[in-house]
């Protein structure tokens, strides 16, 4: 973004407050498009003709300093790049970084078929969404034009997921454009040895492409202006992953510069997405758990440290389910709030004989809680008790979790045991076990400690519930 | 951009290619073109001309037009399509990468000695240095004078652990000082962590003066430098770790921790008082942090070269991504200039086996996909927390399996420079058999 305050946004806006955006006011719009929670689009006047010329001068200004890049089509396209900040505090990073997961064409028909399903259905549930993998990239290993063609038309049967189609030849790259161009693939790659070959399939079928210049930036420096100078801005820049170190040190080194150019000092030549290529921790030769964590560790690295895309090998849950988190970790946006609204929630259509569990109004605890309730069918009472936005245990340690509190925020929201439940009974965290004699003093009720996990609810529920008549 | 070619040069470019029907062009003088790349040259066409000289072509083409030829009706309607293309151009633009060091980074982070050797009153074998980073860690712009550091996790009683985690100390579980001896010799561990659970009056109450025996046998057991912590009885904690502090006079340890929500001063004193480092331990709040760093110097007399904050690590899907940011914004406010927060950093980050991921045997979300086997589910994700710390500044880590504690020493040394490892030829990646 080339401008940071909503008055030099409004300056280009209708300036007429007729509230078609959503906003009471043109200057509450601007500073929403200043942190990017609101689009241009969204002021519908300003795609009037009149205002055609403002519009596009200020979609030039608020473009992000790193270029967004398409790949695929449709409802599973990924967009790539467009941050504006090195740390994200400074307002929060954009586009998460795409996970593919690689296939190749020496692979058994049976095998591809079952690793595509499995790379397009594997999920995992979290903060009210599913975490995924985003892409499927097809390696040419055997280097023959026409095998490569069938796998990558075997793969687009399977999954509608975007493909990266990675040859440093050619022609093998021009065999998997003729089948897949309309779903928009990436190229990988080209390189200073073949890029003119490349250049042309990028021009010819109009798709993005990966340059690759490992260890040189100035190469790879070099071939971005070259595309550029051809209009093409769809580029991705690989500046090399190598698995260990010192060399490791010198890519990681490649990732900060690249991106303290394009952003810090809009350097438009590298003001591209990176792509980082973790599965080179498979090329040192280690067994398969610790070239699957090592991997791990790389893609946690430039996920961290602004990889935009990564391609990636093992499919083991326990090499997908840190990588999917630490990509939420660093993606997920700092400005939303960290707790949610202290008050009793009931999980499904809870009545008198129902449950009321106590836990914290820090959000993740919440969600974490009120997820493995709902999931399992659990009809319930749950106070979100306010702590500040701590988890449990913090919170016990800190003292902001005490059984006087708990059983004030029961009264401050009006909560009555009597009308709502037959039982008079509360059941704590089993985090806060400490707080069960305390929190029976301060309400007079019966107090359980229910399990150290909310994911143990249920088998805790079939032993302890309905409580036993004391 | 923009290339250059004079008029004269571009019969010989032409030679030997099918386009005598051009000969009839004559030009007065030596003419520059100016090679534009966005009056340039529809695909299709340059791959009809040849690619070599396509864009050339494409210029001579709208010159010739320009001077009246009749280039339209020679190359019919090619060259009409031609006009609104895009031309390749034919040597790559050669250029070269240069990027500034941040100059704003000019406030250097407080340098902090962990352990004492006999020459400073102490009986350690070595000692340890934290901080004096003038950068982000690993950052190019200025060399991280030290690297991370483990210390790895002792409890004075048998806890409940993972499973992954538990396999690898059933045999010293009753001992704190032979867990002590094992983290050291078997899984490399530079520094030990005593906790001083069994304190707590809630679980065993052990007292003050038996759990300074405790930190006796430790110190005796192992010689690298320590970390004494309490139960986290906020209560009983100050009085425990006063005695302790005694018992390990001028062993320079690391005291975990004074908190805004005990009385600090106890601990802050205990430290001045028996040559001991303290651990400033806020719950991810930064201002909390510079709150706490300044009643230690100002009201308690605490020495800059005798501060370490823990400024909280949640868990990976816990948190992290507050934990991770809040580091990150201590370390840049350091770095830029505020003493207030310019200190080593520690990080918790056993709390990684909190996350169900860590230990549960199976998702408790019926929507999920299968979550794998658990024992490698547990030692990736207190990797990945402590590695996103690590790169948020975080210095030294506190951890609990062996696996977690290599893998983690391994990426932060390699990252840091120390590590010599092959070189493995990466260019051609795509076609590896893995
Ligand atoms: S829609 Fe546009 S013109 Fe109308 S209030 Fe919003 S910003 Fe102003």
């Amino acid at each position: 973004m080339k401008i940071n305050s909503p008055l030099e946004v409004y300056k280009y806006l209708p300036q007429t407050n007729c509230g078609e955006c959503g906003e009471a006011t043109c200057m509450a719009f601007g500073s929403h498009v200043i942190d990017r929670s609101l689009k241009l689009e969204d002021c519908t006047p300003l795609l009037e003709d009149k205002y055609k010329k403002k519009y596009l001068e200020l979609g030039e200004l608020m473009a992000p300093e790193i270029r967004e890049v398409i790949i695929g089509v449709g409802e599973h396209a990924v967009t790539v790049g467009g941050d504006d900040v090195l740390y994200r505090h400074q307002l929060t990073f954009f586009d998460q970084p795409a996970f593919a997961i690689d296939v190749w064409d020496t692979m058994p028909e049976s095998e591809l078929v079952e690793r595509v399903t499995f790379i397009r259905d594997f999920k995992k549930f979290y903060v009210g969404r599913f975490l995924r993998m985003d892409m499927i990239a097809v390696r040419s290993t055997s280097g023959d034009p026409g095998k490569f063609r069938d796998v990558v038309s075997k793969v687009m049967e399977n999954t509608e997921l975007p493909l990266i189609l990675c040859s440093l030849d050619p022609e093998v790259l021009k065999a998997g454009l003729e089948v897949s161009a309309e779903r928009r693939p990436l190229l990988y790659a080209a390189t200073k040895d073949n890029w003119q070959a490349v250049a042309d399939l990028v021009l010819e079928y109009d798709v993005p492409t990966v340059l690759f210049a490992p260890d040189d930036l100035d190469t790879l420096k070099s071939l971005a202006s070259t595309f550029m100078e051809m209009g093409r801005y769809d580029l991705i820049l690989d500046p090399g992953t190598n698995p260990q170190g010192n060399m490791l040190r010198e890519s990681f080194e490649n990732f900060l510069k690249l991106r303290r150019a394009g952003i810090k000092e809009g350097q438009r030549e590298v003001a591209f997405p990176l792509m980082s290529v973790p599965l080179t921790a498979y090329l040192t030769g280690g067994d398969a758990v610790s070239s699957s964590y090592w991997e791990t560790v790389l893609a946690t690295v430039f996920t961290v440290r602004y990889g935009d895309i990564m391609i990636l090998h093992s499919i083991e849950p326990f090499a997908l389910l840190p990588e999917m988190h630490i990509r939420d970790t660093i993606y997920t946006d700092p400005r939303t709030p960290v707790k949610v609204e202290p008050k009793v929630y009931e999980v499904g259509s809870p009545g008198k004989d129902s449950p009321v569990i106590v836990t914290t109004n820090f959000a993740l605890t919440y969600y974490t809680v009120e997820s493995d309730l709902a999931s399992n069918g659990i009809d319930c009472y749950l106070l979100a008790a306010d702590t500040d936005g701590l988890g449990v245990e913090a919170a016990v340690a800190g003292g902001q979790l005490t059984g006087q509190n708990i059983s004030d925020e029961f009264k401050k929201v009006d909560f009555d045991f009597n009308e709502k439940t037959g039982h008079n009974t509360i059941i704590l965290p089993g985090l806060g076990a400490r707080l069960q004699g305390d929190l029976e003093d301060a309400t007079g009720m019966n107090v359980l400690v229910g399990p150290q996990d909310s994911g143990q609810i249920p088998p805790w529920m079939d032993k302890n519930w309905p409580p036993k008549p004391k | 951009m923009s290339k250059k070619i004079k008029l004269s040069e571009l019969g010989s470019l032409f030679n030997g290619m099918d386009v005598e029907a051009l000969e009839g062009v004559t030009i007065e003088g030596d003419i520059e073109l100016e090679m534009d790349a966005s009056g340039g040259l529809n695909p299709q066409l340059a791959y009809m001309l040849g690619h070599e000289t396509a864009q050339i072509a494409q210029h001579l083409i709208n010159i010739s037009r320009l001077m009246g030829y009749p280039v339209d009706q020679l190359f019919g309607s090619m060259a009409r399509a031609a006009v609104p293309g895009v031309a390749r151009p034919q040597e790559l633009l050669r250029s070269k990468f240069e990027v500034a060091r941040m100059d704003e980074w000019k406030n250097p982070i407080q340098e902090v000695t962990l352990g004492a050797t006999s020459a400073d009153g102490g009986s350690r074998g070595r000692t340890i240095t934290l901080g004096g980073e003038n950068a982000l860690p690993y950052y190019f712009d200025s060399p991280m004078p030290h690297r991370n550091y483990v210390t790895m996790d002792v409890f004075d009683m048998p806890i409940g652990m993972a499973k992954a985690v538990k396999v690898n100390y059933e045999d010293v579980i009753e001992s704190p000082a032979e867990w002590a001896k094992k983290v050291v010799k078997d899984f490399n561990a530079d520094m030990v962590t005593i906790h001083l659970i069994s304190t707590d009056p809630n679980i065993r109450d052990t007292s003050a003066k038996e759990a300074a025996e405790t930190v006796a046998d430790v110190l005796q057991a192992v010689d690298v430098p320590i970390v004494i912590g309490g139960s986290g009885n906020p209560d009983k904690d100050p009085e425990v770790l006063e005695k302790a502090a005694e018992v390990a006079e001028g062993e320079r340890v690391l005291l975990a921790s004074a908190s805004l929500n005990l009385d600090y001063e106890r601990i802050a004193k205990a430290a001045n008082q028996y040559g001991h480092v303290v651990l400033s331990w806020t719950q991810l709040e930064i201002n909390a942090q510079k709150e706490l760093n300044r009643k230690l110097m100002k009201q308690c007399s605490v020495k800059r070269e005798d501060i370490i904050m823990d400024p909280t690590t949640a868990a990976l899907g816990y948190g992290l991504d507050y934990a991770y940011t809040n580091m990150e914004r201590i370390r840049l406010a350091g770095l830029n200039g505020d003493d207030e927060l310019s200190f080593p950093m520690s990080s918790g980050t056993t709390n990684a086996w909190g996350a169900r991921e860590s230990w549960m045997v199976k998702s408790p979300l019926k929507e999920d996909s299968d979550w794998g086997a658990r024992e490698y589910r547990g030692p990736i994700w207190e990797i990945v927390t402590g590695l996103a710390l690590a790169l948020a500044g975080n210095d030294l880590f506190m951890m609990m399996h062996p696996g977690s504690v290599a893998v983690l020493k391994e990426i932060t040394q390699s990252l840091h420079g120390s590590l010599e490892r092959d070189t493995v030829d990466i260019s051609n990646w795509v076609t590896a058999e893995v």
